[in-house]
């Protein structure tokens, strides 16, 4: 870990400003992923804005029926939030399928969203990483891939986001809203807020420089089976290998993405008028043009498999 | 004291404190936080400074440069020592990658340099401005396709298992070209971490030309002769010190890097130095179990008798490296007049292969009794039955040579009774619970009893309290309780009364902990040493040693009752012996058994696999502590479980080194992985094995359960998979559909 200057501000367009002024400047919330890569000079802040103190921690309804997440809001608080989990299942599914109970209590909703991937050679400092250096390389091509992205990938990084929150967001049509420093709001549909690697790998989301993520809004509940299938190789505390996140309805209609195969989670809308025809319909579609390596093939099959298993979960 | 005869009775066989499933003594203190390990020894030695380790960014080739002028002047930053700076060191026993020292790197991670800094975060900071310039050469990374170019190796685990290039007895070729039924296949098992909760770890202090190692170490008397010879120090002047270990499994039977470098670095600063190793060091600087590719052919009558057995294993390691005795097993555990076993061993220049618990026999079964499955079903006979009728009270290959004791197939009609195995489906893929696929497997686990010399030292304070001292280690698996049981028992005191220390160099040397060696004959040597007190507690009391009863805190003979601290009211008494053994273990096969018994379900869908039900019938002598020696097997298990399911050292084959390497990546079993485990001992001595009449059992937990998951997966759902880890991706593709 490299030294770095330390502040709290108090309001986000504060905390936005702050990160815009320096550079290589950071924001920190729960730190869960960021100080792990602190330590191993992945990420190399020379500044960190906390905004732990910046009240952005509650559950409120939105007019339109929906809901709005505070950034800071805790995994834990989130998951078990009643609201939630009456009317957003997937979503407070996919987070207790993620992590540990320790970590849920300190991650939190924008930062979960910004969590980078877990690719092992993003990982090696002693290995190229185009996401971690630009231009370097990337040795997952013909390396060690049986986790990473099926598709949407590129010549230059196949690296997955890693997390499942943001999968249910995204079968939520969730939206990300923002201030930066000149204290201009935005809102970034989820399904825009996570690029995929082109060229240019190093930049995980569509954020600009010092813009906070001050909250995720849900609209309004959508009827149906609320499912969050993630599979891995042991029964807890890993990276999916797949996962659905679904809401369907007894007919089998309804809407599905998929994490663990792609750089952000994996929607294609229009495939999901399919769904009443099964599984295989719906991902052929989903996953055309997908270029998997030798090693991580086996994911195609595996969301074909998942969805059908909540396909029969959604029916019974 | 010699053990040359079988042992008759003695005061172990009284059993009021060995053989009670005893807490462990030292538990409270780890609870508690109060057991300090390695790197928590704070209080051992003032000033300490702390280092970092550098690995080496290449797999292999030599290190042109290395520039520290930036680090050295980063905050905090008292001295770096680069492998340039120092001639290449010496080997420590069973080492076989240079650990420092020279411009050589042989394989990832090779360490390189440490920086010593006054904190941790200083130190680990500076390392990251230390600059490298490589020469990198090819190197060889894969062993599917080197092993055509393997060579014949002789070889042992060092930790019990072990043979020549090729064993025979018999023709084999002969009767397998006649034998009626026949099977030939390949299996394979990747590379696996030891991954221990606790990395390798030392504080090492210089007190002029004196050297002391507060470290983590199965193995005391070999590290302690090591470090000596790998520093070019005369090893009267350096102890070691490693009285708590967080878990070892073969990956610390040796001197490591850590315990190099903290020496060195210590040296460089003036300071005393305490150092840890990361996680990815731990996977690629240090050793590993190293893959297979074993070949098993079978030949029996229709009826199912084995005529003919050959097990051929493939292995890599670095240059000088040893092959993965995974073909042991297979001399033993089964009858057939016509045998062979080869070894192979293929150059690979992956970080060095080495002894991970039950090395040799771990692998080895995961490949034998997956091909016993296949065998039965082609045979058309229950597993279990398959094995009994190939069961053989003597060694197959030397018939003249009897096992000590075999109760194999007591395990295996135990282990199916309270498993329930008349209820197996024995067609594949017929038993569904709602979304699983449900199937049991079952299969051998086998393991050498090893003998070795193991010394302690006993003293009688004027209290009646008994201190034993002896080099023995506890990594975690109850060596403190045990040998308090021991010294209870032979001198007649509760519990509480005796006190252990263990792990110092200045005790008496022990058999250490590996090869599931540590726990019959660390107890011996104890026994002997209380042989020995006994006598001089006799001959102060002026009581026949013969006559005398240790008893209760008292020692009787005749009408005389006199408190056993009185023999010291003079002076502390001391005595010190060591068990040594004759040839008993070579005119008789000592050997440890077990029937493991596993219920999987794999969901319809994705394949996913978890275990529902384990049983562990283990027959391993006198059990000298019915509740640690059951931990011991459940987490035999466990690891088993891993090694069937999930661990696998992902080989970049390309750049040459574990890529996967921390606790993310190389996954073992969490709690939801494990269900119910359930283990039975057999009631059983084996008086040719020590005064204990006890063997080995840490090892036996793990071997045969990979196969007996392997074998529920297939009997679940009609897929053969013979490549480990048998990870869902591998069963997909051939799944029935789910309807």
């Amino acid at each position: 870990m490299r030294s770095f200057t330390y502040e709290r501000p108090s309001t986000p367009a504060e905390a936005a400003a702050a990160v815009a002024a320096k550079p290589n400047a950071k924001f920190i919330a729960g730190g869960t992923n960021l100080l792990d890569l602190m330590k191993l000079q992945i990420e190399t802040p020379a500044h960190l804005v906390d905004v732990n103190g910046l009240n952005l921690d509650t559950v409120e309804p939105t007019p339109e029926g929906g809901l709005r997440i505070g950034a800071l809001v805790r995994n834990t608080d989130l998951a078990a939030d009643a609201r939630v989990r009456r009317d957003y299942g997937v979503l407070s599914r996919a987070l207790l399928a993620g992590a540990s109970g320790q970590l849920r209590n300190k991650a939190t909703t924008a930062g979960n969203l910004l969590q980078r991937t877990r690719c092992p050679y993003f990982y090696d400092t002693a290995q190229a990483c185009n996401k971690r250096q630009p231009g370097s390389g990337c040795p997952a091509l013909d390396g060690v891939s049986r986790q990473l992205a099926v598709i949407g990938g590129s010549d230059a990084c196949i690296a997955t986001h890693p997390g499942d929150m943001a999968v249910a967001m995204r079968v939520l049509d969730a939206t990300v809203e923002t201030v930066d420093a000149a204290g201009a709001a935005r809102k970034i549909p989820v399904a825009e807020f996570h690029r995929l690697p082109g060229d240019t790998p190093e930049a995980d989301t569509t954020l600009r420089p010092g813009e906070l993520i001050t909250a995720v809004t849900l609209p309004k509940p959508v009827a149906g089976t609320h499912i969050y299938r993630k599979v891995r190789d042991r029964a807890s505390y890993a990276y999916a290998l797949v996962s659905v996140a679904a809401i369907l309805g007894k007919d089998g209609r309804g809407h599905v993405a998929f994490g663990g195969v792609a750089p952000r989670p994996w929607r294609v809308e229009a495939a999901e008028a399919d769904l009443p025809k099964g599984a295989k319909a719906v991902t052929d579609r989903v996953f055309a043009g997908a270029k998997p390596t030798e090693d991580n093939a086996y994911k195609l099959k595996l969301a074909e498999r998942t969805l059908t298993a909540a396909l029969t979960q959604a029916r019974a | 004291m010699k053990f040359d005869t079988p042992a008759g009775q003695n005061p172990i066989d009284r059993l009021t404190v060995v053989g009670k499933p005893t807490d462990r003594i030292d538990g409270k203190f780890k609870t508690t936080g109060t057991a300090a390990y390695a790197y928590e020894r704070h209080d051992v030695v003032p000033n300490q400074a702390y280092g970092y380790a550098l690995g080496a960014g290449i797999a292999k080739g030599r290190v042109r440069r290395i520039d520290t002028e930036a680090a050295k002047r980063a905050p905090g930053v008292l001295a770096i020592v680069t492998t340039l700076d120092t001639p290449k060191l010496g080997l420590g026993k069973m080492n076989v990658a240079s650990l420092f020292g020279g411009d050589q790197v042989q394989h990832y991670h090779q360490a390189i340099a440490v920086v010593v800094a006054e904190t941790f975060e200083q130190a680990r900071a500076a390392s990251f401005l230390v600059s490298v310039d490589y020469a990198p050469e090819a190197g060889k990374f894969d062993l599917a396709a080197e092993a055509k170019a393997a060579k014949p190796v002789e070889g042992s685990s060092g930790e019990g298992s072990g043979g020549g290039a090729e064993d025979r007895h018999g023709d084999f070729e002969g009767a397998f070209a006649e034998a009626p039924v026949t099977l030939d296949q390949t299996y394979t098992t990747p590379d696996e971490s030891h991954a221990m909760m606790e990395p390798h770890a030392t504080i090492a202090a210089w007190d002029g030309d004196r050297l002391t190692l507060w470290t983590s170490n199965q193995m005391i008397a070999w590290t302690h002769e090591s470090i000596a010879k790998i520093l070019g120090i005369p090893k009267e002047n350096v102890r070691i010190d490693s009285p708590y270990i967080g878990g070892g499994f073969g990956g610390k039977l040796f001197v490591r890097s850590d315990a190099v470098l903290a020496a060195l670095g210590a040296k460089a600063a003036g300071r005393p130095v305490k150092l840890a190793l990361t996680r990815p060091l731990v996977i690629n600087n240090t050793t590993h179990r190293p893959a297979t590719i074993q070949n098993i052919r079978i030949g029996a009558t229709r009826d199912g008798h084995i005529t003919a057995i050959a097990h051929v294993s493939t292995s890599g390691n670095l240059q000088d490296g040893k092959p993965e005795t995974a073909v042991d097993q297979t001399k033993l555990l089964y009858a057939g007049a016509n045998r062979l076993t080869a070894m192979r061993l293929a150059h690979l220049d992956l970080p060095e292969g080495n002894s991970m618990r039950a090395p040799g026999e771990a692998p080895g079964l995961m490949a034998l009794e997956l091909a016993m499955d296949e065998m039965a079903e082609t045979l058309g006979l229950d597993p279990v039955e398959f094995r009994i009728r190939n069961d053989t009270q003597v060694d197959p290959g030397k018939p003249e040579r009897p096992f000590s004791h075999r109760d194999f197939v007591g395990c295996l009609k135990r282990g199916a009774e309270a498993f329930g195995w008349d209820k197996r489906n024995p067609k594949p893929g017929q038993v569904r619970d709602g979304q699983w696929r449900v199937g049991l497997g079952m299969a051998a686990g086998f393991r050498n009893n090893l003998l070795m010399k193991s010394g302690a030292r006993v003293r009688l304070d004027r209290t009646g309290t008994v201190t034993v001292e002896t080099d023995m280690t506890d990594v975690g698996t109850g060596s403190y309780t045990i040998i308090a049981q021991t010294a209870a028992e032979m001198m007649g005191v509760p519990l509480d009364r005796v006190v252990v220390r263990l792990g110092d160099s200045a005790y008496p040397v022990s058999a250490g902990s590996g090869g599931q060696f540590g726990a019959n004959n660390a107890t011996s040597g104890v026994y002997a040493a209380c042989v020995k007190l006994r006598e001089g507690v006799a001959q102060r009391l002026g009581i026949n040693s013969a006559d005398a009863v240790f008893e209760d805190g008292q020692v009787r003979s005749g009408n005389r009752a006199v408190p056993l601290g009185e023999a010291a009211s003079a002076g502390e008494l001391s005595a010190e012996d060591s068990i040594e053994y004759g040839d008993l273990s070579k005119k008789q096969q000592q050997s440890t058994f077990a029937g493991h018994f596993v219920e999987v379900g794999v969901d319809v869908d994705t394949a996913e696999v978890r275990v529902r039900r384990m049983l562990a019938v283990c027959a391993a002598g006198r059990i000298l502590n019915p509740k640690s020696a059951r931990s011991q097997v459940i987490g035999g298990m466990t690891m088993g479980v891993g090694a069937a399911l999930m661990e696998e050292l992902a080989v970049d084959a390309k750049r040459g080194f574990f890529a996967n390497h921390d606790l993310a990546g190389y996954e073992v079993p969490v709690h939801a992985d494990i269900p119910h485990q359930e283990v039975i001992f057999l009631d059983e001595v084996d008086p040719q094995s020590s005064p204990m009449k006890a063997k080995g059992v840490g090892e036996l937990g793990i071997c045969g359960v990979g196969a007996a998951v392997a074998n529920a997966i297939y009997n679940a759902t009609g897929v053969r998979v013979r490549d480990y880890p048998i990870t869902l991706d591998k069963l997909l593709a051939r799944m029935p559909d789910a309807a």
